[in-house]
């Protein structure tokens, strides 16, 4: 389904992502963790083509779109659906209007039939009765369960998550990752999250890949990563938990 | 020696950079506006935003500008006794140079502005990237919507300034300095011609143009969060404001 190879980028001198391969499964839910600033955001862009890489190829059900113009890219961007860090609610926008936002720019839908979407998304992510609020009168773990209502409103194949459980205490947290679980079970999609919450991983993850130093370095199930004798992978298990979950990238 | 050059011409490259930059991003907002999906209620919702909601701004500033004008020159005339030249002095000043610049002028510090901080917040707050995710070109709904919006409400603008700042100047003639009225209405008709009109509505399309692409594009290259955003605004007010004075001189060397 998605299928990085090789890919590089720097930025000025710095390099963020080294020769990356990563291969994530459909229908799963690929967590990808390191540290902040280690390149998550980055990587994460790339996958959506919001970044292009300066080699490497990336491929979206067969398609490589490192190198695709914006026409085409918009095409396989239709597939996807993303949730920000801090929501990227259109602050402008009612939430009702924020969750039809992609319904009326890509379907032909009357405005019952949008409305009714748009309930159905909210009730899915656990919101009732906010369709007229603005974002800025919401909590942060309602913003982030709008952003992602927002993200499923057109049933993409691909949600990306960045860094959804960061900034929020620990059970909004777990309510989050809950969340998460129930959606991904529930629209059978390819969940690619990015997070230095190495908990929240093991909780949440099919497959667990870990970024260091521009590199995955090591990939497996929760409990493949949690029991491996790998000294590195011990090592990086320790320091994330040691940077705590509340950081931002 | 190396050194000092290269210290020199770094705000030289700044510069060509920034052009280079700010030109792209016309090229863009161009080749967008004739694509589909054509974004009418965008378009007019920044109108009103533009043009409806500027014109008490407009109406003031038009209106005094005019009635200081008639001041000042009306002692000027005086000294040689051409007070009946106050109306026409004023229409031409008004017409070709003052009302165009002022409202834009004031424009860019009620529109530019806001667009600069309204564009430099979504973009430090990843709602232009949330756009890019959903498959819908920011340049298209956030730019052309903008740049099109001022560069037709502009000339509307200049003329409701143009209007009260004569209407203005012939209250401050007529009523407090007593210039005769049908002398002061005479001469503006005789000298000012519709070129005089027409080519200061063409100057303020233009510099609708400059306010709204600096706006939109120290928006959308804001870096920095919310120091950034402030940062922004600021820049598109003051570079904003320079090119509209230096492309006046321009526009006005070629038309008149």
């Amino acid at each position: 389904m998605i299928n990085l190879i090789k890919i590089t980028k720097s930025f000025n001198t710095q390099k963020v992502l080294d020769e990356l391969d990563l291969n994530i499964d459909p229908e799963k839910i690929t967590v990808i963790i390191g540290q902040s600033g280690g390149g998550k955001s980055v990587l994460l862009k790339h996958i959506i083509g919001l970044i292009r890489p300066d080699s490497g190829q990336i491929i979206i059900d067969g398609i490589d779109i490192s190198n695709l113009n914006d026409k085409k890219l918009n095409e396989v961007r239709k597939k996807f659906g993303m949730l920000f860090q801090d929501a990227a609610l259109f602050d402008s926008m009612t939430v009702g209007e924020n969750v039809a936002f992609p319904l009326n720019e890509h379907t032909r839908l009357s405005k019952k039939e949008v409305n009714k979407t748009v309930n159905e998304k909210l009730n899915l992510v656990g919101l009732k009765n906010v369709t007229h609020k603005m974002p800025s009168e919401l909590s942060g773990g309602m913003r982030k369960r709008v952003g992602l209502a927002r993200a499923i409103a057109l049933d993409p194949k691909i949600v990306l998550f960045d860094e959804p459980t960061t900034g929020l205490d620990p059970i909004m947290r777990e309510s989050v990752d809950e969340l998460i679980v129930a959606t991904q079970k529930r629209t059978k999609a390819t969940f690619v999250i990015i997070s230095h919450d190495i908990e929240s991983a093991f909780t949440i993850a099919h497959k667990v890949a870990m970024l260091y130093q521009g590199k995955i370095v090591a990939v497996g199930t929760p409990d493949e990563i949690r029991s491996s004798n790998n000294s590195f992978v011990k090592r990086f298990i320790k320091d994330l938990r040691g940077q705590g979950s509340g950081i931002r990238d | 020696m190396i050194r000092f050059l290269e210290f020199a011409g770094r705000p030289l490259v700044f510069f060509v950079e920034e052009c280079g930059r700010i030109m792209l991003l016309l090229l863009s907002t161009i080749s967008w506006a004739f694509r589909p999906p054509f974004r009418f209620r965008i378009i007019f919702k920044q109108m009103e935003f533009v043009g409806v909601n500027s014109v008490g701004v407009v109406l003031i500033t038009g209106a005094f500008t005019g009635m200081v004008l008639a001041l000042q020159t009306y002692h000027g005339f005086k000294m040689f006794g051409g007070e009946s030249l106050v109306g026409s002095t004023l229409a031409l000043a008004m017409t070709r140079e003052l009302g165009p610049v002022f409202t834009a002028l004031m424009v860019t510090g009620r529109v530019g502005s806001a667009m600069a901080a309204e564009l430099g917040t979504m973009k430090v707050t990843e709602q232009i990237d949330a756009l890019n995710t959903m498959s819908v070109n920011p340049v298209q709904y956030l730019v052309m919507p903008r740049i099109t919006a001022a560069i037709l409400m502009l000339p509307v603008l200049t003329i409701i300034s143009d209007f009260v700042g004569i209407v203005g100047g012939y209250f401050v003639g007529v009523n407090l300095l007593k210039i005769n009225s049908g002398i002061f209405i005479a001469k503006i008709i005789d000298i000012v011609e519709l070129d005089d009109i027409y080519n200061g509505l063409i100057k303020a399309a233009f510099f609708g143009l400059i306010l709204s692409l600096v706006g939109c594009y120290k928006g959308i290259y804001t870096i920095g969060g919310a120091e950034g955003v402030g940062r922004a605004t600021t820049q598109s007010v003051v570079l904003s404001s320079i090119l509209i004075f230096i492309s006046d001189y321009f526009l006005t060397a070629v038309m008149f």
